[in-house]
């Protein structure tokens, strides 16, 4: 049986860890309830924003648009966005899963990076990180959005990629968070007549100027919407998923200082009763 | 009476909704020129242009330098996505100086490498902004 000094020591030690742990909880409470409001209130910009695409691409139909078909090359860019530190349980490496074990070739992937550990990660395994923003993520920004879309949309254009896909976790609720991969371009025009159906008001929407020159310019705020949004939740879920990971870790440590305390405690027990055993016998050898 | 020529005029950032009223008539700036929009206009999407944003609700007039987005014009409903939009009192002038006279040297000058469609913005975005703080 271990001693009692290696147990005290053990249990105070844990009890540091959990010090630490709790405060990182607290903190990543605070974060998230902030991340959550800036999520939630930027949900009305691109719910419209994907509306209006979609009745515009449902009216358009079959444009011939660079924007709606894939490129030529077979390369395909990936947006990934991850955090720049670790201790939030799987949240990060469940995009890297995403990417890996998706039907993706690795050679054509080209990574654009959004935080350091995604980064790293897929460097590792020989992916090609053509970008690094890792910096953003702490406080995601439009116009950061703006630049890396401003980058995705120049190599479209310059026919070095062919797809653009997005991924990131998407922040359903405070305990629920899914990593997604979303295709960004080319865009895919929604089929069907329900959808001309729903959207009958707007099937008659007029633009200016024509619909051709519209697409363009509306194309890139999409896209930059977009990415926007993918960073927003992606900041908030990595707020969610180290609340999460930071309060079972403060659970398990409870759990190993109770049963430390016990061994402690029996030890200590232990010790007197031979204590005691020992001077009993040590009386009866004299007397 | 009056309400009839009312219309729900929302404007939307990606970090808020910046405004959303029951307005009587609107005003921006699209690429294809200045627009003034009544109730009852035929649905239409447009693009913005930098310049100013000019909202009357019966008898007010509010204004705000509206510098990027593109709106979408429903007979009873405007809604703005703007990309970036202030009002007068959050814009700060010397900033707006500073980047309008940089602007403009930039166009001058017109050296090789300059993107000049990125300066034109900038300058235009920065008039917008000095132009919306002197109508205050």
């Amino acid at each position: 049986m271990a001693s009692m000094r290696d147990i005290k020591r053990r249990k105070s030690s844990i009890q540091s860890t959990q010090q630490i742990t709790k405060a990182m909880k607290l903190v990543s409470t605070v974060k998230l309830q902030r991340a959550k409001q800036r999520a939630e209130q930027s949900k009305a910009y691109f719910n419209c924003m994907y509306e209006t695409v979609n009745s515009m691409l449902a009216k358009t139909g079959n444009l011939n648009h660079p924007y709606l078909k894939a490129g030529e090359s077979s390369k395909k860019a990936v947006v990934v966005i991850t955090s720049n530190r670790g201790l939030a349980g799987g949240y990060n490496s469940n995009i890297v899963k995403l990417i890996t074990n998706g039907d993706f070739n690795k050679e054509d992937l080209v990574i654009y990076a959004v935080g350091k550990k995604g980064k790293d990660t897929l460097h590792r395994y020989g992916y090609h990180i053509a970008q690094d923003y890792s910096d953003i993520i702490e406080e995601p920004s439009y116009v950061d959005a703006m630049t890396i879309s401003q980058a995705l949309l120049d190599s479209f254009a310059a026919g070095e990629i062919g797809e653009i896909y997005l991924a990131y976790t998407g922040f359903k609720n405070t305990v629920v968070h899914e990593p997604k991969l979303l295709k960004l371009l080319p865009v895919e025009p929604v089929s069907g007549e329900k959808d001309t159906q729903e959207t009958g008001s707007k099937a008659m929407m007029n633009f200016e100027p024509e619909d051709d020159e519209a697409l363009d310019l509306i194309i890139p705020k999409y896209v930059t919407s977009l990415i926007y949004g993918g960073l927003v939740e992606a900041v908030a879920s990595e707020n969610g998923a180290r609340m999460q990971a930071m309060d079972s870790a403060t659970s398990n440590a409870e759990e190993m200082i109770d049963h430390l305390s016990l061994m402690y405690n029996r030890a200590r027990q232990g010790s007197i009763t031979q204590e005691l055993t020992e001077i009993i016998a040590g009386a009866n050898a004299i007397s | 009476m009056a309400d009839d020529r009312n219309f729900t005029l929302k404007i939307i950032t990606p970090d808020r909704v910046f405004y959303e009223e029951q307005v009587s008539m609107v005003e921006f700036n699209t690429i294809e020129g200045e627009v003034g929009i009544y109730k009852d206009h035929i649905p239409m999407t447009m693009i913005i242009a930098p310049g100013i944003l000019t909202i009357t609700t019966g008898e007010e007039v509010s204004e705000a330098a509206l510098h990027a987005g593109f709106a979408e014009v429903l007979p009873d409903k405007v809604t703005i996505l703007a990309e970036i939009i202030e009002w007068p009192v959050e814009i700060d002038l010397a900033r707006a100086e500073e980047s309008k006279s940089r602007a403009e040297e930039r166009i001058r000058e017109h050296a090789p490498g300059t993107d000049m469609k990125r300066a034109e913005l900038s300058l235009k975005r920065a008039v917008a902004r000095i132009e919306a703080v002197n109508n205050k």
